[in-house]
This record gives structure tokens, sequence and C-alpha cells, in this order.
């Protein structure tokens, strides 16, 4: 655990960047987030940060195929906006938790 | 007369069923169990049959072998719960009200969801093998391979018995260098995982042994559609990789009937409260196994382990008691490792595989995250287990809540 500062803002990070606190986010530490990563974000990528931070929020158990039924993109849209890792990426540049892949 | 509905007659419907009938009164209680099927598969098992260890009938029995006198069993479809009305519908109409229902309908593979998956290859030079079908297809297939490209993939997470692949994997190696072909059949394993298996220590042990013998891991690969022109299978992200058999895990869903219901998540599981095994919705529903969304392993030890929760539980909630039993998702997995060795690991929600004894401290005779051939013996001996104890509802030498005693973090 460590502190960052993003944005003009020091929030806390995981030892892999994951915000500790996702009150702590907005729109600008995303993307200096997003930066980080190489993406650029618009506002196609702004619907799905948000998105996954109202299910963060609900409880949800977050997938790739949750989002690519969220009417917001499909699969393949959701790994263009992210390219690689859409999930870990999305879920670290919109300030939640690492997803956990439970098997 | 008050009614419990038991939806499934697998292993966690069968294991209620007979939990239940001990100690609840004949006069007072009425047990009605529901599945479609009379045949109860031991599934563990599958994963022997494309090597010609076991046959069709090596893992079939009649349901009726195993589930107790004086419960009422309907092998019929069912059609939908209605949870506001208390009532299951079955299919031809039948209406069965209930005062509690557990629901144990589990899952199933579901390789509609893939494109290209269930198409010309089918069966033919694409298999499962979480169904007898596809494991007996596979069988007749490795007769007569003489060797090429296998691929063994998994379509999505979760997916029932998450160290199956991983078996059949080594299980593919220990066979084809038996036959004296191996320097012929290249196997890749091919995950959505950014590795072996999910838990760091199982994962790089796995992983490891995955090296050892030469089965190369292709990770991080999210399977979007199968070419069957080609021959290959692609990700999202428009990787290919090419085989001449594939072996696949498809996409697990939950039973039809939990959609119908209007109580499924986006893969047809059921909210379910992770400790308690009580539905999130409604309070005289309990959900057993791998038909809920609690975050551990879709697997039969899970299904026996959580049977006592939701069975206290369940006793609990029929004497208007608050439910002090807690799930700690518990599971225990052997992994045939081939050559007649196994591994096991054991794990819960909070804590991931150790190595260690089990399930004696320091005594075992099983070794945690070690290849010996004393843990294979354990799961040729479980299929006799399963059959005789397990399904019974009988007292097993092994607690339902993990114990730290044996391993070493």
């Amino acid at each position: 655990m460590s502190q960052k500062t993003l944005a003009g803002k020091t929030v806390e990070v995981t030892d892999e960047g994951y915000l500790q606190d996702h009150n702590q986010w907005n729109e600008d530490i995303a993307k200096a987030l997003a930066e980080e990563e190489g993406i650029e974000l618009g506002e196609d990528h702004f619907k799905i940060l948000h998105y996954l931070r109202e299910k963060y929020e609900e409880g949800a158990n977050l997938t790739i195929r949750k989002v690519g039924k969220s009417g917001f993109t499909d699969i393949k849209g959701f790994y263009k906006l992210f390219p690689g890792g859409p999930l870990k990426k999305a879920s670290k540049i919109a300030g939640i938790p690492k997803p956990t892949s439970c098997v | 007369m008050k009614k419990i509905v038991i939806l499934g007659a697998g292993t966690g419907g069968t294991i209620m069923a007979n939990k239940l009938r001990k100690v609840l009164s004949r006069s007072e209680w009425d047990i009605t169990v529901v599945d479609k099927d009379k045949t109860h598969y031991y599934q563990p098992g599958f994963l022997f049959i494309p090597f010609g260890i076991y046959n069709r009938n090596d893992v079939i029995k009649p349901k009726s072998d195993f589930l107790p006198p004086g419960v009422n069993v309907l092998y019929t479809g069912i059609d939908r719960i209605e949870p506001n009305d208390q009532q299951v519908l079955l299919e031809g109409g039948q209406v069965l009200p209930y005062d509690f229902l557990v629901v144990a309908t589990g899952t199933n593979i579901n390789p509609d969801e893939t494109p290209g998956l269930k198409d010309q290859l089918w069966h033919k030079e694409i298999f499962d093998f979480y169904t007898v079908d596809g494991a007996v297809a596979l069988r007749e297939f490795f007769r007569d391979w003489e060797g090429g490209r296998l691929v063994v993939n998994i379509a999505e997470l979760p997916f029932k018995c998450p160290v199956a692949p991983l078996e059949f994997s080594f299980l593919a190696d220990a066979y084809f260098s038996e036959l004296g072909i191996r320097d012929k059949v290249d196997i890749s394993f091919v995950t959505p995982l950014p590795g072996a298996f999910t838990k760091p220590k199982a994962s790089q042990m796995l992983g490891e042994l995955l090296e050892e013998k030469n089965i190369r891991v292709i990770p991080d690969f999210y399977l979007e559609s199968v070419d069957n022109e080609k021959k290959v299978i692609r990700s999202y992200d428009e990787q290919e990789v090419p085989f001449d058999v594939l072996t696949i895990v498809p996409v697990n869903t939950g039973d039809p009937m939990v959609e119908r219901s209007g109580m499924g998540d986006d893969l047809n599981f059921i909210p379910t409260d992770k400790y308690t095994l009580q539905s999130k919705h409604h309070e005289n529903i309990f959900v057993l196994g791998d038909a809920s969304d609690i975050p551990t392993s879709k697997a039969g030890s899970v299904v026996h382990f959580a049977s006592e929760v939701v069975y206290e539980n369940l006793v609990s909630a029929i004497e208007n008691r608050p439910l002090k039993a807690q799930f700690d998702g518990h599971s225990n997995c052997y992994i045939e490792t081939g050559h007649g060795k196994g591994s096991i690991i054991d794990f819960n929600y909070d804590t991931e595989p150790l190595p260690g004894t089990f399930p004696l401290p320091g005594v075992g005779p099983f070794g945690l995250l070690q290849n010996t051939k004393m843990n294979h013996y354990g799961k040729v001996l479980f299929r006799w287990i399963y059959w005789h104890i397990l399904l019974k509802g009988k007292e097993m030498p092994i607690e339902s809540q993990m114990t730290m005693a044996g391993k070493k973090s």
C-alpha cells in the first residue's frame, strides 16, 4: 500500500495501483489512471466506468460477460476500449478493486 | 401437513433428502424431491472415461438407490418456481406448494453460448468431458488418434470442478506417453485466467507441473468463437489458437428453470447469502451447491460441506430461530496428475490452498499441494465413499469447516 498523487489529489493505492477507497475517485483521477495505461478516455469509456462503479456498489460479481450485456458495449467493444485485460484495466481506472476471478 | 420441496436430486438434493428425512417427523413434514433424470451420475468419474480408465457403467446408478424411504420422488421436469406464491410448477401442470424450498438444480454446460462451438465438429473433433456422451465420444476419438494438436480450453468462469481441465491435461500427457506417441502430441492449455489456477500458491505449483510435463499454457484468452473451417479458436481480442482436437469446458450456466422463474443473475445462478446459504430475496428458499452464486468452487466437495449449513439453518428456520450456521466456502479437491499420482488442495473463502498434510496434522495420509501416489489412491477410493457414505448424508471423517491444522502458511 502506498500514496500517490493523481490529478493533484493524494490517494491511497494498492501495490498493483488500484485505489484503496473508491470514494476518492473522480473523473480527473480516472483520466490520470487511464493515461498510465496508455488509454485516452472518451464518452464511451466513461459510460462503462460509471456502470462498473454502480454495479460494484451494489455488490455484484463483475465479469466481462456482464459488461458485454450492460447495453453500453458488447464484449468485443469492451476489448477495443480497454485493450489487453479489459476488466482489470477498466476496474483500475474506475477506482474499484481488482476483480477476483473465482473458480 | 407442512411441506419441504427439494429441486434436483444430484449430490446436494440427495444429501438433503437423507439428512432431513432422518430428523423431521413424518406425521408433520412431507418431503418431495423433483428431478427429471432417473440416473445419478458420478461426475468426478467422467474425466477418466476418455482415457479408458472408466466406462459408462462405472459412473451411473439409479437415483432411487440413494433416496430414503418416506420421501416423495417425482421424475419430471420443473417449469418454474413462483416464489411469491410459495409454489413450484412442474412440466405437465402439477403444482407443488411448499413451506420451505431447497434449490439444488446445479449447473450445466451451455455450448450454445459460443458461436461455432456446437457445429459440424461437435463430438467429432470438438468434445466436452462434462457429459457422459461427450466423454465417451472422446474415448472413441482417442482410440484411433495418431497425434497432432490437442487444445484444452476453458470458455468462461465460473465452471464446474475448476481443477478438471488441469487433470484432463495431466492425464492426456500420461496417456499419450504410455502409448508411445507423446512426441507427436502437442498439448496446449488455453485459459481466461492469468495462469494455471486462480489462487497464487496453487497456481504456481500447478503451473510448474504443466511445464514439467511439456504442456503449454496460453493465459488471458477469452473465447469468442470456434471456427470449424479453419479449425481455430478465436478470442475477443482476435488471438487464434489452431487445433486438431479441441477439448473444451463450455460456458456454464444455471438451470433454465431458474431463468423462467426470474431468479437468476446473468449466468442463471441464484443470488445467495454466502454465509447462511439462504436466497437473498426469499427467506424460505435455500440454495445448495452449484445453483448458487456464492464465490467458491462449483464442486461436489463444496456441496457436501455446504449441505451441513443448509441443513442446520433450515432446521433453525423451521423452528423460527436465527440462522446461526455460517458457511466458510470450504472446498477440497483431489487433482489427478497422471502416472498413478495425485495432489490435493483444501481452501475456503479467506484461505488459499496451502501446503501441508490432510486430514490429520503432520500425519496425513494425504499431502496438500504435493504430488504423491497416496493422493491418487484417495481419489480412487473416493468413488466408493461417494456412493456409500456421502450421498446418504452419513458422517465423514472430515469437518465441514476448513481447519488450519496441518497447513503451513
